[in-house]
C-alpha cells in the first residue's frame, strides 16, 4: 500500500517534469500531473487484479485519451499537452533496455521474447487511444444533440 | 490571388501552420487550424494539403495556390498552444489579420523555453522517479538523477552544438552507459541495468511516437509513416548508443 503511494506520488512529479522537458505551457501542467496519477493509479489496479499487461495499459491508455480530452476542452488548450506527458510511465523502458542489452550481448532468442512484449504494450496503448478516440466522438456527437450551445458551434464540423 | 486581405490570409495561415508543424502538432489540428484561418478571414472555400514536410493551399475559384516549406523541427508544445490561442481570439474577432500576423512573427522570434537549470533538474528528478516506479529500487535513487541530470546536459549541449537530434540522442546514450557503469564498479550504485534505464527516460521520443499514432489513425499516412520512422530512428539512435557500451565495458 505504502509503495502503490509512493509510486502515484512518483508518477506525479514524473508526468510534471517531463512535461517540462517538452515546454508544456506552465497552466497546464498541474492537471497533466493529475492524469498521469489516475492513468497509473488504473494500470495498477487492473495489473494486481491479474488482468494481464496487454489489458492493463490499454485501460491505462484509455483513461489518458478520455481526461484529457475533458482537460483539452475545460482549459481550451491542445489535447497533445496532456496526453503526452501523461504517457511517460507507460513507456515499456524496462522490456525495451532488456531487449537491447541481450541483443548487444548475443543472446538473441531472449532478445526476441522482450522484443514481443514491448510490442504487445506499445500496440495495447495505440488500441487504448484508439477507443478512447471513439469514447470522445461518441461524447461529442450526443452534446450535440443535447445542448443547443454545442449544436450551434459544431454545427458544420464534417467528423460529426 | 486577386486582393491583398486573401494574400494576407494565405500567409498567415502558412506561418501559423509552420510554427505549429515545427513545434511537433499533429496534422489533423494543422488543416483544421489553417481551415478555420481561412473561414474566419472570409474564405470558406479553402483546400489544404498539409504534410510534416510542407504545406500547400489554395482558395477555391481563385488561382495560383501557395506552398510553405518546413525545414526545421523541435518540441515546443507552448508554441502550438499560443497558435491555437491566436486562432481562437481571430475568430472571435478579438484581433484582426493584421495583428494575427504580426504576432505570429513575435512568437517564433521569441521563444519561452524553461530555463536550462530547470531543465537539468528536471530531467534527472524524472530519471530517479521513473527509476523507482519500472524498478522499485530505491537505493539508487540519488545516482540516477545525477545520471539522467548529465545525460540531458550532453542531449542539450550536442544539440546547441549539431543541431542533429539522432546524434545528440546517441551521444547522451552512450554517456550514461558510461557513466552508469562506472557509477557501480565504484560502488556508487547497485544496479547499472536499472540506473540506465531510468536515465535514458528523458530522451524517449514521446511526441514523434504518439503523434505517429494520431496521424495514423486519423488518415494522414503519408505524415504517420514519416513520424513513425523519425521515432524509430530515435530509439534506434538510443539503443544503439547503450548496445555499444554494454559491449565495450
Amino acid at each position: 500500500m505504502l509503495n502503490l503511494l509512493i509510486e502515484l506520488g512518483l508518477t506525479y512529479i514524473a508526468t510534471i517534469t517531463f512535461g517540462v522537458l517538452l515546454n508544456v505551457p506552465r497552466t497546464s501542467l498541474n492537471i497533466g500531473g493529475w492524469i498521469g496519477v489516475l492513468s497509473f493509479l488504473a494500470y495498477r489496479l487492473c495489473m494486481m487484479a491479474d488482468m494481464g499487461i496487454a489489458i492493463a495499459n490499454l485501460v491505462g491508455a484509455l483513461v489518458i485519451g478520455i481526461l484529457s480530452m475533458q482537460a483539452a476542452r475545460y482549459k481550451k488548450m491542445p489535447v497533445i499537452n496532456f496526453n503526452i506527458p501523461a504517457l511517460v510511465p507507460f513507456v515499456p523502458g524496462g522490456q525495451a533496455y532488456q531487449m537491447i542489452k541481450n541483443f548487444a550481448l548475443g543472446d538473441v532468442s531472449t532478445a526476441i521474447s522482450f522484443l514481443l512484449q514491448v510490442t504487445i504494450i506499445a500496440g495495447s496503448i495505440a488500441f487504448g487511444l484508439l477507443l478512447a478516440e471513439m469514447v470522445n466522438r461518441l461524447q461529442s456527437k450526443l452534446m450535440v444533440i443535447f445542448s443547443s450551445r454545442w449544436s450551434r458551434d459544431n454545427r458544420r464540423n464534417p467528423k460529426l | 490571388m486577386a486582393n491583398d486581405q486573401g494574400h494576407l490570409m494565405i500567409k498567415t495561415a502558412l506561418h501559423a501552420g509552420r510554427i505549429m508543424i515545427e513545434n511537433g502538432s499533429e496534422i489533423a489540428r494543422v488543416s483544421d487550424t489553417i481551415r478555420r484561418i481561412a473561414a474566419n478571414a472570409g474564405y470558406p472555400d479553402s483546400k489544404v494539403y498539409v504534410t510534416i514536410t510542407g504545406i500547400m493551399m489554395s482558395v477555391s475559384g481563385e488561382d495560383n495556390a501557395q506552398i510553405e516549406p518546413v525545414t526545421t523541427r523541435s518540441i515546443d508544445l507552448e508554441k502550438i498552444t499560443r497558435v491555437n490561442d491566436l486562432s481562437r481570439h481571430f475568430a472571435d474577432q478579438k484581433i484582426t489579420l493584421a495583428e494575427f500576423d504580426q504576432r505570429l512573427t513575435d512568437l517564433d522570434q521569441h521563444p519561452r523555453y524553461f530555463p536550462l537549470w530547470l531543465q537539468l533538474i528536471s530531467a534527472g528528478v524524472l530519471s530517479g522517479s521513473l527509476e523507482v516506479v519500472f524498478r522499485g529500487n530505491y537505493p539508487d535513487f540519488w545516482v540516477t538523477c545525477l545520471i539522467g541530470l548529465i545525460g540531458w546536459g550532453i542531449f542539450y549541449g550536442v544539440n546547441q552544438l549539431a543541431k542533429v537530434r539522432f546524434l545528440s540522442e546517441f551521444l547522451a546514450a552512450a554517456g550514461i552507459g558510461v557513466l552508469a557503469i562506472l557509477a557501480v564498479k565504484y560502488h556508487l550504485g547497485t544496479s547499472a541495468d536499472d540506473i540506465i534505464i531510468g536515465s535514458v527516460m528523458p530522451l524517449v521520443p514521446g511526441v514523434p511516437l504518439t503523434n505517429a499514432v494520431r496521424d495514423i489513425l486519423a488518415g494522414d499516412l503519408v505524415s504517420g509513416v514519416a513520424r513513425g520512422m523519425e521515432a524509430l530512428m530515435s530509439a534506434i539512435a538510443i539503443g544503439s548508443g547503450i548496445a555499444m557500451i554494454l559491449q565495450a565495458m
